[in-house]
């Protein structure tokens, strides 16, 4: 069948759109070339593996000064990943919380959720993370006077110093564990299964903790491993040993999380709104508790009109994580978007390389909650 | 606000890259700043006590604002005709290098890789200092050799975190930074006692020192870590630009080596019998307009600011609060590295 008319001005202007976009693309790049050549600049990602020589204060990947910038930019990924993977699964918790105390029937409750999600989300987040700062440095005493709860934890205005635990053997016990949670995993499976088919439920709770604890543990004693608890202790200036959380992280994620969890306790509020009232009242003539009400018929279905905001809400948090660069958590933009730009002079490559890193983590945020939506979508039968 | 201010220029000066088309000729720079009227001065952000700080009243003032206003004098026979851009130090060069700022004249090393892969020119030396270490009395410290496991605040993207590094690994010590975005939040890290002790060039500790709520409580360990001369810093796209700025610096060493002063330089350019004087300030010979500039722009310039000694001891030395030594920034003279090449 030949295209209609109107078809083909569909194409026409789709067509031109394209261009258009091509051409803005094309004069950009001709732009950005003629001005690094008249300043003599060159574009390049060498740099990238020139020793970087300077320190960082706090990273999850290990990091040396004499280490590349390629590491530098390494770091500044993982240490984002990690304020904003904390701040997301703190902010969701929390949010979760006060979304469904919004609207517990308990007045106080309810008020209280209410007098939260105002207070929190009308103050901007920059104040946010400023306070948080100043609170945990300032109000925190110096290593020399640290908090100490029972000899083995400390809190001091350098971070929070835990111990850590030394094991012979790691990968042996970690692989034995990694099976045990694998094996739980199918257990699980079989115990719904059953349940669906016979109405019956299969022990699954203790026996899957009993499997998770007992492997590794048997393997542990079996092939002699040893624990070893290594305990922070003051040693000159700071506390040496055990694992240390900045407090710079810990001033970060409190404020992402608390400032987007007023943010998703409104979403999952308005989401539960959302579900009829038939199902409620349907649910409460079954004689389903409260608790089970919500886990059960309500939350499910609000869950989808919950996700695309929520994911909204997670890609700013994410990138909401920069402002890690005015109380000097080294994320990405603080230590290679500031430091390792200004020691290079590689503005634009680095730049670029920021912007991919943004784009690739917010892409794979949708593109989760796209599938996660497609999953729990209403299935007509 | 102003926290913010470094990223967005910085993000401005990708965005000029990417969507200005090239204007590629000789001299632009200063064409740019005769049309303009004003020359953009790229300073620290306003809170170095002695280089650049707002006033009471809200006018800038310090070493680098006096150089940017010798400059304006120089280039457009008016001090007043500048307009200064507080820079965070992790975006100045960028923002150089894009035009946002005609010149930086802030705190920043010249080393042999910025100059060589930045395309920028220090144009002279303004300060000569080096790095050193400021902590609190009561830790009891005397030489930076007991810092084994310290944590120390640094500025971000500059030379001193570099130095820091490479001091603590030929000790065999350690250490862990904590980066700031300059020197205010260094300053109130240290404070707060989130780290032991702050790095920077010496110049800046003793005005660092100044800003704390009770300066007697620190102290400036004795090492001397690095060199750290600093100085106007331009694009290498328009060298007769740089020679403007280099000259000018000059003619403000020459003058005090000469003992022309921002009072006596009226009655000194009628009076002089020095032909060096009256060459500097347009009195014998044609030397202004060498470079583009009106006959008597040195005259200008230093009723304008004084010269390089007044500008030192009005914003770090005696005169200020900073109550800075001139050092190495003395005349040679004097047994100093200050040093004016011949004006003929």
């Amino acid at each position: 069948m030949a295209p209609s008319q109107r078809q083909i001005r569909g194409w026409l202007y789709q067509a031109s759109v394209v261009l258009l976009l091509a051409l803005v693309a094309i004069v950009a790049a001709r732009n950005l070339n003629d001005n690094l050549s008249t300043r003599g600049l060159s574009l390049g990602f060498d740099f990238l593996w020139q020793q970087a020589g300077f320190g960082i204060g706090f990273s999850v990947i290990p990091f040396v000064e004499s280490d590349t910038y390629w590491r530098v930019f390494m770091v500044g990924v993982t240490n984002t990943l990690v304020a904003a993977g904390l701040g997301i699964i703190l902010a969701t918790m929390l949010g979760f919380v006060i979304g469904i105390a919004r609207l517990s029937p308990n007045w106080a409750i309810s008020r209280l959720a209410l007098g939260y999600v105002e207070l929190v989300r009308n103050l901007p987040l920059l104040l946010h993370v400023l306070i948080w700062y100043n609170l945990v440095v300032r109000t925190m005493p110096v290593p020399r006077g640290a908090i100490s709860v029972g000899g083995i934890v400390f809190f001091t205005n350098r971070g929070l110093y835990l111990p850590a635990i030394l094991l012979s053997d790691s990968g042996v016990v970690l692989t034995a564990l990694f099976i045990a949670v694998l094996i739980t995993a199918v257990w699980v499976y079989v115990g719904r299964v059953h349940q669906n088919r016979t109405g019956r439920q299969l022990p699954v709770a203790a026996t899957s903790a009993a499997i998770l604890v007992a492997t590794p543990l048997l393997v542990a004693l079996a092939v002699g491993a040893t624990f070893q608890l290594e305990v922070p202790r003051l040693q000159g200036f700071n506390f040496v040993g055990g694992s240390a959380v900045a407090p710079e992280l810990v001033a970060l994620v409190a404020a992402l999380a608390i400032y987007n969890a007023s943010f998703i306790a409104e979403l999952v509020r308005a989401s539960i709104e959302s579900v009829s009232r038939g199902q409620k009242d349907a649910a409460s003539a079954l004689g389903l508790r409260r608790g089970q009400m919500l886990r059960l018929v309500i939350i499910p279905q609000a869950f989808r009109v919950l996700i695309p905001p929520l994911s909204n809400q997670y890609l700013h948090l994410l990138k909401a994580s920069s402002l890690a660069t005015v109380i000097g958590y080294p994320d990405l933009v603080n230590v290679f978007t500031g430091t390792a730009l200004n020691q290079t002079g590689r503005a634009v490559e680095i730049v670029l390389m920021t912007m991919a890193v943004y784009l690739t983590i917010s892409a794979a945020i949708a593109i989760a909650s796209g599938i996660f939506n497609h999953m729990t979508r209403i299935i007509e039968r | 606000m102003r926290q913010r201010f470094g990223e967005v220029a910085c993000a401005a000066a990708i965005a000029a890259f990417l969507a200005m088309p090239a204007a590629a000729q000789a001299n632009k720079t200063v064409d740019a700043i005769k049309e303009r009227g004003q020359v953009a001065c790229g300073v620290s952000t306003g809170l170095s006590t002695g280089m650049s700080t707002l006033d009471d009243q809200g006018n800038w003032e310090g070493l680098e604002v006096d150089f940017c206003r010798a400059l304006a004098a120089a280039l457009l026979g008016d001090a007043t005709k500048v307009s200064f851009v507080p820079l965070e130090f992790k975006v100045a060069f960028a923002s150089l290098q894009s035009g946002a700022v005609d010149l930086l004249a802030r705190t920043g090393t010249w080393t042999y890789s910025r100059d060589a892969e930045l395309n920028l020119d220090w144009a002279g030396i303004y300060i000569y200092d080096g790095q050193g270490f400021m902590v609190a009395k009561d830790l009891g410290v005397a030489s930076a050799k007991e810092l084994d496991g310290a944590t120390i605040c640094v500025t971000g993207g500059s030379t001193t975190e570099l130095t820091l590094a490479d001091y603590f690994r030929t000790n065999g010590m350690s250490f862990t930074p904590i980066v700031g975005n300059g020197r205010d939040q260094n300053q109130q890290n240290l404070e707060a006692g989130r780290c032991d002790v702050y790095t920077n060039e010496i110049g800046g500790l003793a005005s660092s020192r100044t800003a704390m709520a009770n300066p007697d409580d620190w102290v400036l360990l004795p090492e001397v870590l690095s060199k750290e001369p600093t100085g106007p810093i331009v694009r290498q796209d328009d060298p007769r630009f740089r020679d403007i700025v280099y000259w000018t610096l000059a003619a403000l060493v020459a003058a005090e080596e000469y003992d022309v002063t921002q009072a006596n330089v009226r009655e000194m350019a009628t009076s002089s019998t020095n032909p060096e004087v009256k060459r500097i300030l347009g009195t014998e010979g044609d030397f202004g307009p060498m470079l583009g500039l009106a006959k008597d722009w040195a005259v200008t310039v230093i009723e304008a600011t004084g010269n390089y000694g007044e500008i030192f001891d009005r914003n770090l030395g005696e005169g200020s609060r900073v109550k800075l030594a001139r050092g190495l920034n003395q005349l040679w003279s004097n047994g100093g590295l200050l040093y004016a090449p011949p004006f003929r």
